[in-house]
Formats: structure tokens, C-alpha cells, sequence
């Protein structure tokens, strides 16, 4: 038996009113992150925890590879750091008030974080 | 739906820990605090476009003792959720769901995360000092 309307059915959005969009996204970039989590460490690694310096970080990220696949990181991680807490504060968080405050200060922030790394890459980038 | 206080389930104070449900909190922690994470490669960033001088802050923040735990932390963690994420899209392929299978990935998970911890850590450190 189908409790379902047809009309609901059609829609096919479900209670969250954005059907698998979110379930699909937070894959999607995980997905993405796999390879490109690997290459960040693996290229940064030396960089950092061998205090390598300015010149060496920017010889690395003015190169075109570099500075896109950074720039693919960089969206990946927030989008896919946005869906994640945003279903951990969903679940923990149930005073009302607290949990669409902290769900909209998560998604400012992340585009906020988001824009401003893809901003210092590209100002980087573009010195050498 | 009036009341509001019913209790939640699962009921983890009642709940004997096991290495599925561990496993599974440890990873939205590992998700939570890679979050913070990132918003350090942001002030990373940000202090490069800024300039050497500034970079340089960056530079002596994550090369002190509390930039190596955090580093140390941040790795493990990264590592963690990844391993764990593949494990996850091995379930939503629909492979892996019997308890023995569970169990195994779930070890394996811990000990590649480990191992990869490791390995970067031991490859850095040589770069840093045959530099």
C-alpha cells in the first residue's frame, strides 16, 4: 500500500522538500576528495611541517596544475564540509532557534572560508 | 506532538560501545574537526596572498610544537575520514553489509589510516631533513 499521494510521488522531493540532493552532493564530492585529498598532502606535506618558505610554496602554486586542482579542493572541502556538519548539528542540535542559527552561520562560513581560500590562491597564483 | 523531551534513539548511555558504533562516531568527529582544518588552509592561504612576511607567521604558527600536534592530528583525522569514506561507498554500492565483513573493513580502515599517517609523516620528515 502506498500512503503517498500521487502528486507527492511526482514531485518526488520527500520530507527534506530537496529529494536525494543532499545525499547526492555530499557522494559526489567525497568522491572528488579521494584523489584530491591524496594530491593536497602529498604536494603540501613538504611545504608545511618543512617550513620550506614563501618562495617555495608560491613556485608551487603558481603552476597551472597546482592552482586548479587547489582551487577543485578548495570548493570539494567546503561544500562537502557544509553538507557533513550541517548534518551533525541537524541530528544533535534540537532547540529550534540554536539549530537554524548555527545552520546558517555554517553556511555563510563556508562560503566565506570557501571564497576567501580561492581568492588567495588566484592572488598567489597570478604574483608567482 | 506537543512534548518534547522524549529520549532520542539510540540511547547511548545504555548503549555497550561497540567497533561499529565507534568507528561510526569517530567519524563525524574526524569530520567535525577537519572543519577547523580547513579554516587553518584558509589562514594559510590568506597569509601567502598577503605576502612573505605574513606567510612567514603561518610558517612559524604550524612549525611550533602545537602546529606539529595539530598537524599530527589533522593528518590522522584526514586519513581516517577518508579510508572510512571509501568503506562508506563500498555500503552505498551495497557491498560489505555482513557482520564479519563489517567488522574486517572496519580494522582494515583503522590499521590503512594509520599506516598512511605514518607514511606521510615519514616521508616528510625525510624530505625536511635531506633538504
Amino acid at each position: 500500500m502506498r500512503i503517498q499521494t500521487p502528486l507527492a510521488r511526482a514531485r518526488g522531493f520527500g520530507s527534506a522538500k530537496d529529494g536525494t540532493h543532499h545525499w547526492w552532493w555530499q557522494r559526489l564530492t567525497a568522491l572528488l576528495l579521494v584523489p584530491l585529498s591524496l594530491w593536497f598532502v602529498a604536494s603540501i606535506w613538504w611545504l608545511v611541517i618543512g617550513g620550506a618558505g614563501y618562495a617555495a610554496f608560491a613556485d608551487w602554486l603558481s603552476g597551472p596544475v597546482a592552482a586548479i586542482l587547489m582551487i577543485l579542493f578548495i570548493g570539494a572541502t567546503f561544500y562537502h564540509l557544509q553538507l557533513g556538519v550541517q548534518t551533525v548539528i541537524e541530528d544533535y542540535v534540537h532547540h529550534k532557534l540554536i539549530k537554524w542559527t548555527l545552520l546558517i552561520k555554517l553556511t555563510l562560513a563556508s562560503l566565506v572560508f570557501g571564497l576567501a581560500s580561492v581568492y588567495a590562491v588566484v592572488v598567489v597564483a597570478l604574483r608567482g | 506532538m506537543a512534548h518534547q523531551d522524549r529520549p532520542l534513539s539510540p540511547h547511548l548511555q545504555i548503549y555497550r560501545p561497540q567497533l561499529t558504533s565507534v568507528l561510526s562516531i569517530l567519524h563525524r568527529m574526524t569530520g567535525v574537526f577537519l572543519g577547523l582544518g580547513a579554516a587553518m588552509l584558509t589562514c594559510w592561504l590568506l597569509t601567502a596572498a598577503a605576502g612573505p612576511k605574513y606567510y612567514a607567521w603561518s610558517e612559524w604558527f604550524l612549525t611550533s610544537w602545537l602546529g606539529y600536534a595539530l598537524l599530527a592530528a589533522w593528518s590522522f583525522c584526514l586519513f581516517y575520514h577518508l579510508c572510512n569514506g571509501v568503506r562508506h561507498m563500498f555500503w552505498d554500492a551495497g557491498l560489505g553489509y555482513s557482520m564479519r565483513a563489517t567488522y574486517a573493513s572496519g580494522v582494515l580502515m583503522v590499521l590503512a589510516s594509520l599506516g598512511l599517517t605514518g607514511l606521510s609523516w615519514g616521508i616528510g620528515l625525510a624530505f625536511y631533513f635531506t633538504r
